[in-house]
């Protein structure tokens, strides 16, 4: 089954770029052409690279966002509520308490960041076990909710006045923004993002606590009969993935924007969505996921610019991309033993009746 | 200041050092030059090219600038104002060879602009949004046109043609740009009727078509019959007003195709006279030009023809104030006789003071005039 993991994601994406060649194809652009630069453009050389991991970095968090609820058997879409108040919370950290200019003060911008993260998601959870309000829709709405007030705040009492066109809050001291890691241009939320997806996988795979929020995710009812808590481990599971979230708009404050404004608002808690799913809900996953989704980026950018493609054809590809990726795992049932009897028989028509029945009836269960 | 001598000196040294036959045949050269390796520009956009508004204004521009000798244009649209436009310009630069850059949206310019800008010093960045000041880096700048002076245009053709003395203005946020839009609109209809009033709905977003309908149709229930707006893509105000049977006054682009039948005129960016500028400069070697401003006078704005509904009277009249803009004598904020007062009943402007459209005072404007309904 592990090569088949592999295999089934690999093989859906050649088949996509197969598809968008014809795509192109029949846009009157080359495809070999298309082929070449996408390559080039996310993963080509150094720059490339550096362009695909930025942008990957933020969608990690988002994504385990989406992926530790789920693991807890709740479906949440609202990670970009608690992204935008993540970042507010670093944001305005220092407007409340003194701050060391240092990496220590750093670290409190994040932890506020995943602080808030944490309490908006475990907010949704907690609607849902102590009040049947479906988690969905209201973590969907809560992101609503969460913008709302990020603008009411950030263009109103946390205004820096002199921020005239663009409203926004005062900007973070030098010392305490985030730089990028030993001189490249990617910051150092793609390390946070890469620790916090292995961390949070050994946890789930390995530990008496990731094991209870898998029994809970699984079968709520055996959670019950064997006496886990299930109420304060699904708000622990949205608690970190919110975490998460809010971990990774704080770092987009502080190694970005400097202060909190509206450009914060970019959709990386929704990516999220797509990315964790693409994944499995597996943290491992998300990793090269989230790095093939920022290739997919850094790729349609430099196609617009060779080819004057218009943004929406990456969207296709991406479409493609995952629509098949999904679909695949239709194919994981499939027993292939059964598949590659048939064909054999197929290939030489021997009168092999009862074998017939056989690979039929391994079908029906399949 | 120093660094612009610097730069200068810089630049003249490797112009010497191009050749001596450079400097004997200037002309000759350049040609040579510009026929052997064309001139880069990159021009980014924060949403589509095709938006019937701000993105599509620029990008007019740049297929202008397109058809030009010695120039290659790359471009890249829907890119968010994060660190995926200082990717974009990046690779502009490392991987098309770009010489120039347009990043077009105003939220491009702090950090990202400031970021990316002093990494390559032989790269000039024009930013649309007029934020630069002397702290900045010298081989950026920005541009920014007058539009307010196309509002008050629009104002007063919506003046004459509203039957209801209702005007409407759907706006993004209340920031003094938008502001400044809201009350020179209001002014020329005013000066047409002093009855007038025009509501102003906010939607909070730069793009958000589903709240700019709600409001649209809003306000032409509560009896608004000429629309205006200052959002990212005008297109949905202009086809929901014109499905009202209402008529509108355009914003950014001309949107005359999306209704022709409901498009009295429009306020247009003319970006072209910005990039134009950017681009002669950069071409012939002389130092960057950071900071580029006008109004209809200049070349920067610019009105979009009128429609076939729109009056004489109408037409004379916009004519008459539109001659006295390009002539450099017409203020639209001024105190007049009587004093300029907000919607609040306080005074802005004095009796007798005029402000000049060129004044930074007007940049941090946070009241709406007498005459709107609504508030900043």
């Amino acid at each position: 089954m592990k090569a088949l993991d592999v295999a089934l994601p690999v093989g859906a994406l050649l088949a996509a770029l197969l598809l968008f060649g014809g795509f192109v194809w029949l846009g009157g652009a080359s495809p070999v052409e298309t082929w070449t630069i996408l390559f080039k453009g996310a993963f080509g050389d150094w720059f490339s690279w550096q362009n695909t991991l930025q942008r990957a970095a933020p969608l990690m968090l988002t994504a385990l966002c989406v992926a530790l609820p789920a693991r807890a058997g709740l479906i949440i879409i609202g990670g970009e509520g608690a992204v935008v108040l993540g970042g507010l919370a670093a944001a305005v950290l220092p407007y409340a308490i003194p701050l060391p200019g240092n990496v220590v003060g750093s670290a409190m911008l994040c932890l506020a960041g995943m602080a808030v993260g944490a309490a908006w998601i475990a907010l949704a959870g907690a609607l849902r076990q102590y009040r049947g309000v479906n988690e969905t829709i209201s973590s969907l709405l809560l992101a609503y909710t969460a913008i709302a007030l990020f603008k009411q705040l950030v263009e109103g009492p946390l205004r820096d006045p002199r921020t005239l066109n663009k409203p926004s809050t005062r900007s973070l001291v030098e010392t305490l923004q985030i730089g990028g890691i030993a001189g490249s241009d990617v910051h150092w939320g793609l390390v946070l993002g890469v620790v916090a997806c292995i961390g949070l996988g050994l946890w789930l795979a390995f530990t008496p606590g990731g094991f209870a929020v898998r029994v809970v995710g699984g079968n709520p009812r055996t959670a019950q009969l064997v006496g886990l808590p299930a109420n304060r481990l699904i708000l622990l599971a949205c608690g970190l993935g919110g975490a998460a979230a809010g971990l990774a708009g704080a770092v987009e404050v502080a190694g970005v924007h400097t202060n909190a404004n509206a450009s914060l608002i970019a959709g990386y808690g929704y990516a999220g969505i797509l990315v964790a799913f693409i994944a499995r809900q597996s943290p491992f996953a998300i990793v090269p996921v989230a790095i093939l989704f920022g290739g997919f980026g850094a790729a349609g950018s430099l196609l617009q610019r060779r080819l004057g493609l218009p943004d929406a054809s990456v969207q296709v590809l991406q479409g493609i991309a995952f629509v098949l990726i999904l679909a695949s795992e239709a194919l994981r049932s499939v027993d292939w033993a059964a598949v590659a009897k048939r064909w054999r028989q197929r290939v030489t028509p021997e009168p092999v009746e009862p074998a017939a029945p056989v690979a039929a009836a391994k079908e029906g269960v399949a | 200041m120093t660094d612009r001598h610097d730069s200068s000196r810089r630049r003249a040294l490797a112009q010497f050092s191009a050749g001596s036959l450079a400097t004997l045949a200037p002309w000759t050269m350049q040609a040579a030059l510009a026929q052997a390796k064309p001139l880069t520009v990159g021009v980014i956009y924060v949403g589509p090219r095709d938006d019937f508004g701000y993105n599509q204004a620029q990008a007019q521009a740049a297929a202008e600038i397109k058809k030009l000798p010695g120039i290659k244009v790359v471009e890249e649209e829907n890119v968010p104002e994060t660190t995926a436009v200082q990717k974009t310009m990046t690779g502009m630069i490392q991987q098309d060879g770009a010489k120039v850059v347009f990043p077009t949206s105003f939220g491009y310019f702090d950090p990202h602009v400031l970021a990316i800008a002093p990494k390559f010093a032989d790269v000039r960045f024009s930013h649309c949004g007029g934020l630069w000041t002397e702290k900045n880096p010298k081989n950026a700048g920005s541009y920014f046109g007058y539009v307010e002076e196309c509002q008050y245009l629009n104002g007063v053709i919506a003046g004459h043609m509203s039957k209801s003395k209702k005007l409407g203005f759907v706006a993004a946020k209340p920031i003094p740009q938008v502001l400044k839009n809201i009350n020179a609109f209001t002014m020329g209809a005013r000066s047409v009727d002093p009855k007038i009033t025009t509501t102003v709905i906010f939607t909070g977003e730069w793009s958000m078509p589903v709240k700019e309908a709600e409001a649209t149709n809003s306000l032409a229930d509560q009896g608004v019959d000429v629309f205006t707006m200052h959002v990212d893509g005008p297109k949905v105000v202009v086809e929901t007003a014109a499905k009202r049977g209402k008529m509108v006054c355009g914003y950014h682009a001309s949107q005359a195709k999306l209704a022709p039948n409901a498009y009295l005129t429009g306020a247009e960016w003319n970006w072209l006279t910005a990039y134009k500028t950017v681009i002669d400069a950069a071409q012939a070697g002389t130092p960057h030009p950071n900071f580029l401003r006008g109004g209809l006078k200049e070349g920067y704005v610019k009105m979009s023809p009128y429609g076939p509904m729109v009056s004489d009277a109408a037409k004379k009249n916009a004519d008459d104030v539109k001659a006295k803009m390009l002539a450099g004598t017409f203020d639209i904020f001024a105190g007049g006789s009587a004093g300029l007062k907000d919607n609040k009943g306080a005074t802005v402007i004095t009796s007798g003071k005029t402000i000049k459209q060129t004044d930074v005072e007007l940049e941090k404007m946070n009241y709406l005039v007498e005459g709107v309904i609504g508030s900043a």
